[in-house]
């Protein structure tokens, strides 16, 4: 019953985050490119891939992690876009997207994880 | 109050993805993270179709798109545990199932997404 709490927590504010910050990079620099998504996805691959690296305690990975992380990064929203760029037949953009995504994302969890564990 | 809402929707999305994630660790006993797999699949197809749903539900307040699009399935949906997942097979150096992971969640991501937002224009176009 506590997990279930802490990860709801983690959720809520993970939700506003994401929210939060796509809200504000839209009004800062409106593009057609998903900047907002791609930033939140690849930071939160970082931090997720830091937490599992330093194997924090299970309530503290079910708040920061499954939680938080898990709400703040999204793949729906990730895929929506590219449909959308699909739509617009922006080709060039998508591929970016898509490649830069997972690339890096990857890459930034693989990065964290590292880092996590050597402290 | 949109930050609330997609707040409070986010603990619901969190929640649901903690606990499919819970049952499948008593009904999946292979390598293939399933779990996060199948939630990702899922909330592409619902979220490509409440982007054109949503908006046309005339019932619904205005507060709740981005509440149960941003908020809801955004939350439930995730990238940050696709990642740490695919690393954590390439360091178990599973190599065939880490390639059929990604390259799954890509196109089958895609997929879903735009089933779902061709579900949601094609009803709209019916009710026309």
């Amino acid at each position: 019953m506590l997990s279930i709490f802490l990860v709801a927590v983690g959720g809520f504010f993970g939700a506003i985050a994401r929210y939060g910050i796509s809200n504000w990079l839209k009004g800062k620099y409106p593009s057609f490119f998903p900047i907002a998504t791609l930033i939140v996805n690849l930071i939160g691959s970082f931090l997720l891939g830091w937490m599992i690296g330093a194997n924090l305690g299970h309530s503290l990975q079910l708040l920061f992690g499954t939680g938080f992380m898990g709400a703040f990064t999204t793949f729906s929203t990730f895929k929506l876009e590219s449909i959308q760029l699909q739509a617009e037949k922006k080709w060039k953009l998508l591929a970016f997207y898509l490649g830069i995504t997972y690339t890096v994302g990857i890459l930034l969890a693989f990065i964290g994880m590292k880092i996590g564990s050597s402290f | 109050m949109k930050y609330i809402a997609v707040g409070i929707a986010g603990m619901v999305g969190a929640s649901l993805r903690y606990l499919i994630g819970l049952s499948f660790q008593h009904l999946w006993f292979y390598d293939f993270p399933l779990a996060t797999f199948l939630i990702n699949m899922v909330g592409s197809f619902l979220l490509g179709w409440f982007t054109l749903l949503l908006p046309r539900l005339k019932f619904l307040p205005p507060v709740m798109i981005p509440a149960l699009g941003t908020g809801l399935i955004g939350s439930f949906t995730t990238f940050s545990t696709f990642s740490v997942e695919t690393v954590e097979l390439m360091i178990a150096a599973k190599w065939g199932i880490t390639l059929f992971y990604i390259l799954l969640s890509l196109w089958g991501g895609l997929l879903f997404s735009w089933l779902g937002y061709r579900f949601g224009s094609n009803k709209g176009r019916r009710r026309k």
